[in-house]
């Protein structure tokens, strides 16, 4: 299997990145702070006020190291692209999926598979570490209810009834969510999903870890040659990365939220770690920002084995794969896509 | 005979030959996976890029040349290509060279970086360097040199009848897939596991017939049969 490369994070504000021959050369006020080899690495990501010259873009796009720009708050604002991504003949058999009513149905349905199956998982797990924890019977319901919503999707039918079925899922994981947390209960708690913007620490954590796993998700569409423009699940709207969104959906519940709960419930993250802005906005400060990308890394290091490949592979390279069957079958070299599946 | 525009590289030669389905993966789908193989041969060829000509005696070595053919179909740039000089002025084997007195002929020299293929594949795409490097000197080149890097040795190849149809027949293989824009189903064979693209083929997955369909319906009777187990 392809090598999981470290991402490097870039959170020094005016740090300056800049090509030493195969190196990555970053200064920080006229200072080294790094030099790292190019292929040591599988992606840059920057946050804020964090410049680079155009030939580390240019060797970026050469040896195919994603190479993104973050707002220092972790919203994306763009992603530099090297020559050899455009594959124009897998973009067109994508297209003319994406036209097709039956197809985008059948693929919908796969990544919605994908994502109650995990979510489950996730809700499954939290009972198993945690037997007494109060909601107990809504977390039991929810898995029940879960496995019901999963039987409807034995038929396929209207993309529309697909989206219908997904969103009855997320409303049954979220409603027993809170209780998956388990610990510093008066700093974090769920009540509903926010988003622009998070107005609660959870939340935030969430949004924070979600925009990571797009960035990933949507580099390696492009690392394959896809357009992670063109949804299925996801309706195309400029400027939303649709297709980047659907493949998250079944990705989130492992590589986001059961994250987001190891590092509250194990007080990785504390409660002082999020600021309350004026208008009831919730950022997390510079150090909270660095564990949580320090545990992310981490995290995806932890081996798996592949349901449908039968190969064990790290964690941080499903998107990878996911991105690769998914082109497979777009190329027709599979008769569906088979979503991710955590056990 | 082709038009510039529908000239494609020598070097495909070698992938379609090897495997159709690589070809189809590196040259209709332009996936492509930098590995350390992949980085040695280039640095390697890129050194051959730096001395564009060097007289030695009785050999001029040439680095970098462009080549092309219109009968075949093809362009490229030959590695290395050795001007001998020789002392029959009746062969068709020798051209004139600005500057140099006499005649010379050309030898081609293909860079490989690892061990010698066990396949035709380099042999083929040394003598389609040969075809074109003829078509284009109006000679004859009745043989050329493959150096590989382990073991640093190189061996003398003859542009024989028989090799030279079956360069033919790749170059015609290779327009027609061309065209056609269809990648070839993957099929798992021995010789995958020396191919740099294995994980990007999935030969194994792709080829075996091991449906998508089924593990999602396997998926669907496990998870709403209560069935699923958390290890």
């Amino acid at each position: 299997m392809k090598r999981l490369l470290n991402t490097l994070y870039v959170t020094s504000q005016g740090a300056y990145l800049s090509k030493e021959g195969d190196t990555v050369h970053v200064k920080v006020e006229n200072e080294t702070k790094l030099r790292i080899p190019i292929h040591n690495l599988g992606s840059i990501v920057c946050f804020g006020q964090v410049s680079c010259s155009p030939f580390i873009m240019g060797l970026c796009g050469e040896r195919n190291v994603s190479l993104a720009f973050f707002t220092e708050n972790g919203r994306f604002m763009a992603r530099v692209e090297g020559p050899v991504s455009g594959n124009v003949l897998l973009r067109r058999a994508q297209y003319r999926k994406a036209d097709d009513q039956q197809t985008t149905g059948e693929l919908a349905r796969s990544i919605v598979v994908g994502k109650i199956a995990n979510s489950r998982i996730v809700l499954m797990r939290a009972l198993r570490d945690y037997p007494g924890c109060a909601g107990v019977e809504v977390i039991e319901g929810a898995i029940k209810k879960l496995a019901r919503i999963m039987e409807d999707m034995k038929h396929i039918y209207s993309i529309d009834w697909v989206r219908g079925k997904e969103g009855e899922a997320a409303r049954i994981y979220f409603e027993a969510f809170d209780y998956l947390i388990t610990g510093q209960k008066d700093e974090f708690y769920f009540k509903e999903r926010t988003r622009r913007p998070p107005l609660d620490n959870m939340n935030a954590l969430l949004s924070f870890l979600y925009t990571l796993l797009t960035h990933d998700v949507a580099s390696a569409l492009e690392g394959v040659g896809l357009d992670p423009a063109v949804g299925f699940l996801h309706r195309d709207r400029p400027g939303r990365p649709g297709l980047a969104l659907d493949l998250m959906e079944e990705l989130r519940p492992i590589l986001a939220d059961r994250l987001a709960l190891t590092l509250v419930n194990r007080r990785q993250v504390k409660g002082k770690g999020f600021i309350k802005r004026e208008t009831g906005a919730v950022v997390m400060d510079d150090a909270t920002r660095k564990e949580v990308l320090n545990a992310y890394q981490i995290r995806k290091r932890d081996e798996i084995t592949h349901a449908f490949l039968d190969e064990k592979i790290s964690l941080g390279l499903v998107p990878h794969v996911q991105a690769m069957l998914l082109a497979r079958y777009f190329r027709g070299d599979l008769d569906g896509y088979p979503p991710f599946r955590w056990r | 005979m082709y038009t510039e525009d529908e000239l494609l590289p020598v070097s495909a030669l070698q992938h379609l030959v090897f495997c159709k389905r690589q070809w189809a993966l590196i040259h209709l789908e332009q996936v492509w996976e930098e590995n350390v193989l992949t980085i040695e041969g280039k640095q390697m060829h890129e050194k051959t890029d730096e001395i564009e000509r060097e007289v030695r005696g009785d050999v001029i070595t040439v680095r970098g040349l462009h080549i092309r053919s219109y009968k075949y179909g093809l362009v490229g740039k030959a590695d290395v290509v050795e001007f001998i000089r020789i002392s029959n002025k009746e062969t068709l084997e020798g051209v004139s060279i600005k500057g140099q007195e006499g005649l010379w002929r050309p030898m081609p020299v293909e860079y490989k970086h690892g061990k010698p293929k066990t396949d035709i594949c380099d042999e083929i795409q040394l003598c389609a360097q040969a075809m074109c490097l003829e078509e284009m000197l109006a000679v004859s080149i009745p043989r050329g040199a493959l150096f590989y890097g382990k073991p640093r040795r190189r061996s003398a190849i003859d542009f024989t009848k028989r090799l030279r149809e079956r360069t033919e027949e790749a170059a015609v293989d290779l327009h027609r897939m061309t065209i056609e824009q269809k990648t070839p189903e993957a099929q798992f064979e021995k010789k995958c596991l020396s191919c740099s693209l294995l994980k990007l083929c999935l030969p194994k997955t792709a080829g075996s017939g091991k449906s998508a369909k089924a593990y999602i319906l396997q998926i669907i009777k496990e998870v709403s049969g209560g069935e699923d187990v958390v290890l």
